[in-house]
C-alpha cells in the first residue's frame, strides 16, 4: 500500500534518538536552573547560537520550500512539482525547530501569548515582524502539507478509520483547488520575515562591526536566504539519491543554474554598500572581523562560481561541493552578523557552553528524527516506481 | 527556456527586492528627533562627584535590589558590585590614569529620547512615557527575548541570568519610588555634593552649558548625551575625556529611528507586501491554468495509478 513503507529503526535512529534526549535534558536544566546556569550568555551577549543557528541561520537553512516554490509555481510553470512536498516537509521542520529554540531561548516565555494580544503589539518592533510572520508561515507550510497526509487516508485500502477516509475524500480536491492561495502566501511570508531577520541588527548600530552593519541588511538577507534554500535542495536531494537509492535528480542542474546569478546580485550589492560607505578598507585590513568577512565571501564566491560551469554542474560530486560552499558560507554570513561581528563594548566576549551546544543538536537531531519518520510514514518523496530500497 | 526564466526571475527579484533595496536610501532622509519640552532627565557632574556611592546604596535601597557581594566575601558582609547587573541599576566607577588624573563616573540608563530598547521590544514591555520621556519596564508582559539589551547603545538592561522565572532590571528614575514619593529620584536626592541633578532637560542642558562657560579649563568641552543617538535625557559633563570614561563614540542619528524608517519604508500601508502577494498569485495562476491545461497533473496521475490498483 503504502510507497514509502521502510524500517523506521535503523541505527541512525538510535544515534539521533541518544543526542535528542541529551539535549531535552540540558533543556530541562535550563527550565530549572536558570539561562545563565547552561549557557555562556551574558549581558553583553544576550544572543547566543539558540537565536543565532536555530533561528536566524536555520531558516534560511529551511528556505528549501520557499525557494523551490518559487522555481515551480512562478518560474517555470509547475515543472518540477514532484520536489516540493519533501522541500515542504523540510521547511516545516525547520522553522518548527526555530520556533522550539525561541521557547528555549525566551527568558519569559509564560508571557508569549503576548504575541496573541493586539492591545500589547508593538508595531515599530522588527521581532515583532518577524515573530508574527514566522508564525503565520507555520501555519500556511502545514496547510501546504496537508494534501500528503490526506493521500495517505484517501488511498488506504483498509483504513482503520474509515469515516477518517470518507472526510479526506470530501475534503482533498477542496483543498487542491484553495491550495494556491496559500502557496503564494507561502513565498510572500518569508520574503517579508527573512528580509526582517537582517533589519533586526540594524538597531544594534555601532555594536555590529561596520563590515556587517548597514541598511541593507534586509535585501541582503533576503538574497542570502535563496541561495542558500536553493543549496540545502541540491545538498539534500543529493544526498537521499544515495540514502534512499534514488537516481541523481535533473532538476537539480536547473535549480544551480539560478544559484550563481542570486550570489552574483547579492555579492554585488555587498560589496557596492561596503565602498559606498567607505569599509572596503575595514573589510581588507587583516584583523580578526577582517578575516572572517574573507573566508564568508570565499566560500559564497567559490561555491557560486563552481556553478557556472557546466562541467562541475553535470557532476553530482562537484554540485554537492558547491552547494556545501554555499551553506557554509551563507550561514557563516548571518553568524557574523548576530555574534562573530557582536562587539556590545569592551571586555565581552561569547562562545557557547557545552550544554548550548547540547540543546542545539538535540533539537536538530529531534528535527532529523521527526523528518524520518514523517517522510516514511507518508508520501512525501517524489514517486518513482522501482527505486525502493531500505535505507 | 531557460531565457524565460531568467527573465521571470529577475522580474520577481526586482519588484520584492525594490522595496526593501531602496528602504536605507529613502530612510536616510528622516526627521531629526526633537527632545519633548516636558521630558526630565539627570545632569552628572563628574568634577564634582567624590565617590561617596551613596547613590548607589539608596537606590538600591529604594528599589528593594539585592546585594552583590563580592567574589571573596564568604560572609557577604558589602554590597561589592564591580558592574551593573541585575542587582545594581546605577554603579560609581573609578577611572584614573597613570599620572595620577582621576574621576568618578555613574553609569545608569540614559533615557534616550529615542530609546532603542523600546523600539526593539516586540510586546511594549519597555515603555517610555509621554511628556516626561522616562523609559520603563512591565514585567507583566516582557517575554524575556532581550532584543532590548541587543539594542541599547549603552548596554544598559541586565537580566536576571542565574533565575528560572528572571526578568529585565534597569533604572527607570524611580518613577515607581523616590519619584512617585518625593518628586526626585533616590540617587540625586542622596548626593551630598550635587554630582547628579535632576530637572527638565532643558534646564540641565542649559545648566551644564553655564558650567563649560564659566570653567572652561576644567571641563571637556562636550556635553555626552546631547546629541548621542538623538539624544539623551540624562546628560554629562566631565573633565576627562568620554572615551576615558568608558563611553563609547557613538553616532549622533538614533538606531532606533533609521531602523523603524527602513521597516516602515517596507512595510508602508502594507502596500508592498500586498503587492508581492498580487503579483505572485497573478503568476502562479496563470502557470496554473497552463500546466491543468496540458491536463496530467502529478496528483491526477497519483490518484488514476491508486485507482487501478483496487
Ligand atoms: S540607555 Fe538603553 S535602556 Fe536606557 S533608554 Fe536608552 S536604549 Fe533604553
Ligand atoms: S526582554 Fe522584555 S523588555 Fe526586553 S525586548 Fe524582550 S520583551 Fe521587551
Ligand atoms: S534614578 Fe533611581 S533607579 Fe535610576 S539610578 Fe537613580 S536611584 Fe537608581
Amino acid at each position: 500500500m503504502a510507497l514509502h513503507r521502510e524500517k523506521i529503526l535503523t541505527p541512525s535512529f538510535w544515534v539521533l534518538l541518544a543526542f535528542t534526549v541529551i539535549g531535552f535534558y540540558c533543556i530541562g536544566l535550563r527550565y530549572v536552573m536558570g539561562i545563565g546556569a547552561v549557557s555562556n550568555l551574558s549581558d553583553g551577549f544576550p544572543w547566543g547560537i539558540w537565536i543565532a543557528y536555530d533561528v536566524a541561520t536555520g531558516t534560511a537553512l529551511a528556505c528549501g520550500g520557499y525557494a523551490l516554490a518559487i522555481v515551480i509555481y512562478i518560474m517555470n510553470g509547475w515543472k518540477y512539482h514532484p520536489l516540493i512536498r519533501s522541500a515542504i516537509v523540510t521547511s516545516l521542520f525547520g522553522y518548527a525547530l526555530a520556533g522550539f529554540s525561541v521557547m528555549v531561548d525566551l527568558g519569559r516565555y509564560w508571557n508569549a501569548y503576548s504575541f496573541f494580544m493586539p492591545s500589547r503589539w508593538q508595531v515599530n518592533s522588527v521581532m515583532f515582524e518577524v515573530a508574527v510572520c514566522v508564525m503565520a508561515y507555520n501555519v500556511v507550510l502545514a496547510i501546504e502539507l496537508l494534501p500528503a497526509i490526506l493521500e495517505r487516508f484517501v488511498h488506504s485500502k483498509n483504513p482503520r478509520f474509515p469515516k477518517l477516509k470518507e472526510y479526506a475524500r470530501k475534503v482533498y480536491p477542496k483543498l487542491d483547488k484553495i491550495l494556491i492561495f496559500f502557496i503564494v502566501l507561502g513565498i510572500t511570508l518569508p520574503t517579508m520575515h527573512q528580509s526582517s531577520l537582517g533589519s533586526m541588527m540594524i538597531i544594534a548600530g555601532s555594536k555590529l562591526n561596520p563590515i556587517w552593519q548597514t541598511g541593507f541588511l534586509p535585501i541582503l538577507f533576503l538574497i542570502n536566504a535563496m541561495y542558500i534554500g536553493y543549496s540545502v535542495i541540491i545538498f539534500e536531494s543529493t544526498l537521499s539519491s544515495v540514502v534512499f537509492g534514488r537516481p541523481f535528480e535533473k532538476e537539480v542542474r536547473v535549480i544551480a543554474k539560478v544559484v550563481p546569478y542570486l550570489t552574483a546580485a547579492w555579492l554585488i550589492i555587498r560589496f557596492a554598500d561596503l565602498y559606498h560607505r567607505g569599509h572596503l578598507s575595514t573589510a581588507f585590513s587583516g584583523d580578526y572581523y577582517s578575516k572572517m568577512f574573507l573566508v564568508e565571501t570565499l566560500l559564497i564566491a567559490g561555491g557560486a562560481y563552481m556553478l557556472t560551469w557546466k562541467h562541475f554542474r553535470m557532476s553530482p560530486r562537484w554540485v554537492f561541493v558547491s552547494a556545501v560552499m554555499l551553506c557554509v558560507g551563507g550561514s557563516w554570513y548571518r553568524f557574523s552578523v548576530y555574534i562573530i561581528g557582536f562587539n556590545p563594548a569592551k571586555g565581552w566576549e561569547y562562545f557557547p557552553s557545552l550544554p548550548e551546544f547540547f540543546i542545539t543538536l538535540g533539537l536538530v537531531a529531534f528535527e532529523i528524527l521527526g523528518y524520518m519518520v514523517l517522510v516514511k510514514m507518508f508520501p512525501i518523496m517524489p514517486n518513482l516506481e522501482g527505486h525502493k530500497k531500505n535505507a | 527556456m531557460m531565457k524565460k526564466t531568467r527573465r521571470e526571475f529577475i522580474k520577481l527579484a526586482a519588484l520584492s527586492g525594490a522595496g526593501i533595496a531602496a528602504a536605507p536610501l529613502a530612510a536616510e532622509a528622516s526627521a531629526p528627533i526633537a527632545a519633548n519640552e516636558e521630558a526630565v532627565g539627570m545632569l552628572y557632574d563628574a568634577t564634582l562627584c567624590v565617590g561617596c556611592k551613596a547613590c548607589v546604596a539608596s537606590c538600591k535601597n529604594v528599589n528593594d535590589m539585592d546585594a552583590a557581594p563580592a567574589p571573596n566575601d564568604a560572609d557577604r558582609l558589602w554590597d561589592a558590585p564591580e558592574d551593573l547587573d541585575y542587582r545594581t541599576r546605577n554603579i560609581i566607577k573609578l577611572y584614573k590614569d597613570g599620572e595620577g588624573d582621576f574621576s568618578y563616573v555613574k553609569y545608569q540608563c540614559m533615557h534616550c529620547i529615542k530609546p532603542s530598547c523600546v523600539s526593539a521590544c516586540p510586546v511594549g514591555a519597555m515603555q517610555q512615557e509621554k511628556g516626561r520621556g522616562i523609559v520603563f519596564y512591565d514585567k507583566d508582559i516582557c517575554i524575556g527575548c532581550r532584543y532590548c539589551q541587543v539594542a541599547c547603545p549603552f548596554n544598559i538592561p541586565k537580566f536576571e541570568w542565574p533565575k528560572a522565572f528572571p526578568k529585565i532590571v534597569k533604572c527607570d528614575l524611580c518613577k515607581f519610588t523616590n519619584l512617585k514619593d518625593k518628586g526626585i529620584p533616590a540617587c540625586c536626592d542622596v548626593c551630598p555634593t550635587k554630582a547628579v541633578i535632576f530637572g527638565k532637560r532643558d534646564f540641565l542642558l542649559a545648566e551644564a552649558k553655564k558650567r563649560i562657560a564659566e570653567n572652561p579649563d576644567k571641563y571637556q568641552k562636550e556635553i555626552y548625551g546631547e546629541f548621542e543617538v538623538g539624544g539623551t535625557n540624562v546628560i554629562y559633563i566631565a573633565g576627562e575625556t568620554f572615551d576615558n570614561l568608558g563611553f563609547r563614540e557613538l553616532e549622533h542619528d538614533s538606531n532606533a529611528a533609521f531602523s523603524e524608517n527602513i521597516q516602515h519604508t517596507i512595510y508602508k500601508g502594507f502596500v508592498a507586501p500586498v503587492a508581492l502577494y498580487g503579483f505572485l498569485a497573478f503568476v502562479a495562476l496563470k502557470n496554473r491554468k497552463n500546466h491543468h491545461g496540458h491536463g496530467h497533473g502529478h496528483d491526477a496521475k497519483h490518484e488514476d495509478k491508486h485507482g487501478s490498483e483496487k
